[in-house]
């Protein structure tokens, strides 16, 4: 019998170094685990007021968001001391995609309503989404517009390189969009998997031309040039946010939302080229 | 301390599950506890999510996904451009490890680990490597479309290059193993009888480590298969000309994660029987 169960103890012994080796991994990959757990206890304990709160707020935001979602997590942990804003940006389906594959996150901010769908269909959506900004579509084309590109028509001229975004990311569906307005038929190099990637090739100027949204035109700087188009108007797309339910700092998620959506939040989107909802 | 013990479950379960259960057993025992254990752990770490992905398969909607104009697009293209990159790195990798092997000159430490580089580089960054170098405003590239009016990015031939530059590695690797553990003799004999250098390394030394070169080309083939990272910087994605299976599955989870799954276990058959084809290349070879 004592043999037996110090037999089984032993296994258990390595067992739990070999967990313990392996959660250690994955810490890695999620270091506001501990204290976004121990922030969450803390947010619903404190009643309400904004200046207490603390610990980690994970966003998941389209990559179109980046410039002006990074500027707003600095305001954020600006105004509220000892709280941390980490972002993960990429292609809305792919963020929604793990978000319904368990990603610890707490507020969600997609660039179409499409994607948003997929999140709040799995019941991982707290609340209803809304609408905090509108973008608008722009071809980017490189400095000095050397192709002299000023239609969405010029883009399916032979030779020209043009880039757009995968029809399966919201970029890639509202660029499809326009097209289609217009009755065009564009064969591009390359299907790219975000609206970054797209916009990437044109900055390194091995595309010619990318349909990107006026934002990410306007975050490129002179590295690229923008042309509008009238057809971009039947293509907006409507930028929802929503707290997740899972969120582990439900307070802080809140009030970061709540400044998104705020004079101070939409100033910071406006000038980055977004539009009003 | 739920976790520990669910854990020694499962590896006690996998040891006692197999059918030769006894034989097993017995030759456990004499297996310490404390290597045994993590070792199950190990194990079911690296098979368990190729078996969740059979589990999770859609079998029923599988024949339909599997049979689509874009899968064997995608798989068509895989083929083709594995199969190109690999006669690349053939064509050039043989006789660089040649080269490594066999050639006495300065800094040729250095230059092995160079070129055995991309093993290790995460192929993205392969991919920005080769758009630096390559691409319409590269540093080779530039050159290349102005004289020649090449470009690679976006093409087929930009796939077998992104593919050959993350696969040549394993077969210049596994060649000059093989040559090392050639006899040069041979090759001296060959030479006193009068046969010049090239000559002996193609009558000679190549017959010598043929199944060398055939495991490398194998594993370069399966890792050309594979590429993604590279790929898609550098190549981009273009159905029927750039869109390879990893390419195809990455963006078909996006969209549609049952075809993301019917895709990937295309790729883990083929990436299975390749290695079961390597086994027994290797077992003839040693």
């Amino acid at each position: 019998m004592t043999r037996t169960a110090r037999r089984s103890g032993r296994p258990m012994q390595v067992a739990a170094l070999g967990v313990t080796a392996l959660l250690g991994l994955s810490a890695c990959s999620s270091s506001d685990g501990s204290s976004s757990a121990a922030s969450g206890s803390s947010a619903s304990t404190s009643t309400s007021t904004s200046d207490k709160l603390s610990g980690t707020v994970t966003v998941f935001a389209a990559a179109s968001l980046k410039e002006s979602f990074t500027t707003l997590g600095k305001a954020f942990e600006k105004a509220h001391p000892g709280t941390e804003v980490t972002f993960s940006f990429g292609g809305s389906d792919s963020l929604a995609a793990s978000i319904t594959g368990g990603a610890p996150a707490d507020v969600f901010a997609s660039a179409s309503p499409k994607t948003m769908a997929i999140v709040t269909d799995a019941g991982d959506a707290s609340g209803t989404p809304a609408t905090f900004v509108r973008n608008q579509l722009e071809i980017a084309t490189l400095p000095g517009n050397p192709h002299q590109v000023s239609s969405l028509k010029d883009l399916t001229k032979s030779g020209l390189k043009v880039v757009l975004c995968d029809k399966t990311v919201p970029c890639g569906a509202a660029a499809q969009k326009a097209l289609d307005a217009a009755e065009l038929k564009l064969t591009p190099v390359s299907y790219e998997q975000d609206v970054k990637a797209a916009l990437t090739k044109v900055e390194l100027k091995e595309a010619d031309a990318a349909v990107v949204y006026k934002t990410d035109v306007h975050a490129a700087g002179d590295k690229v040039e923008g042309v509008e188009f009238p057809e971009s108007a039947d293509a907006v797309n409507d930028y929802p946010i929503v707290r997740l339910k899972e969120a582990k700092n439900a307070v802080a998620a809140e009030a970061f939302i709540a400044l998104v959506r705020s004079a101070e939040g939409q100033k910071v989107l406006t000038e980055a080229g977004f539009l009003q909802p | 301390m739920t976790s520990p013990t669910g854990r020694s479950d499962i590896a006690a379960d996998t040891v006692r599950g197999g059918p030769r259960r006894r034989r097993v057993r017995a030759q456990v025992r004499g297996v310490p506890l404390p290597l045994l254990v993590p070792a199950l752990i190990g194990m079911a770490f690296l098979i368990v999510p190729l078996i969740a992905l059979l589990v999770r398969a859609p079998w029923r909607s599988l024949p339909d996904l599997l049979t689509s104009a874009e899968v064997w697009q995608a798989l068509r293209l895989s083929l083709v451009c594995a199969t190109a990159a690999t006669a690349v790195s053939l064509v050039v990798g043989v006789p660089l490890a040649w080269l490594l092997a066999r050639v006495e000159f300065p800094g040729r430490g250095l230059v092995r680990a160079l070129v055995t580089l991309p093993l290790v580089l995460p192929p993205v960054v392969g991919g920005v490597a080769l758009l630096m170098a390559l691409g319409r405003n590269g540093v080779v590239g530039k050159s290349l479309d102005s004289w020649f009016g090449i470009t690679l990015p976006f093409t087929t031939a930009g796939v077998v290059v992104a593919e050959a530059f993350v696969a040549m590695p394993f077969l210049v690797i596994s060649v000059e193993g093989t040559l090392r553990a050639a006899d040069p003799r041979f090759e001296e004999a060959a030479a006193t009888l009068g046969a010049s250098r090239f000559t002996a390394f193609r009558r000679v030394t190549l017959p010598l480590i043929a199944p060398g070169v055939a495991a490398g080309a194998v594993l370069a083939w399966a890792r050309a298969l594979g590429e993604f990272g590279a790929t898609i910087t550098f190549a981009g994605n273009f159905p029927g000309r750039t869109q390879t299976m990893p390419l195809a599955v990455y963006l078909a989870l996006q969209s549609d994660p049952e075809a993301a799954i019917a895709l990937s276990l295309v790729l883990l058959a083929v990436s299975v029987a390749v290695l079961a084809g390597l086994r027994d290349r290797w077992m003839t070879a040693r």
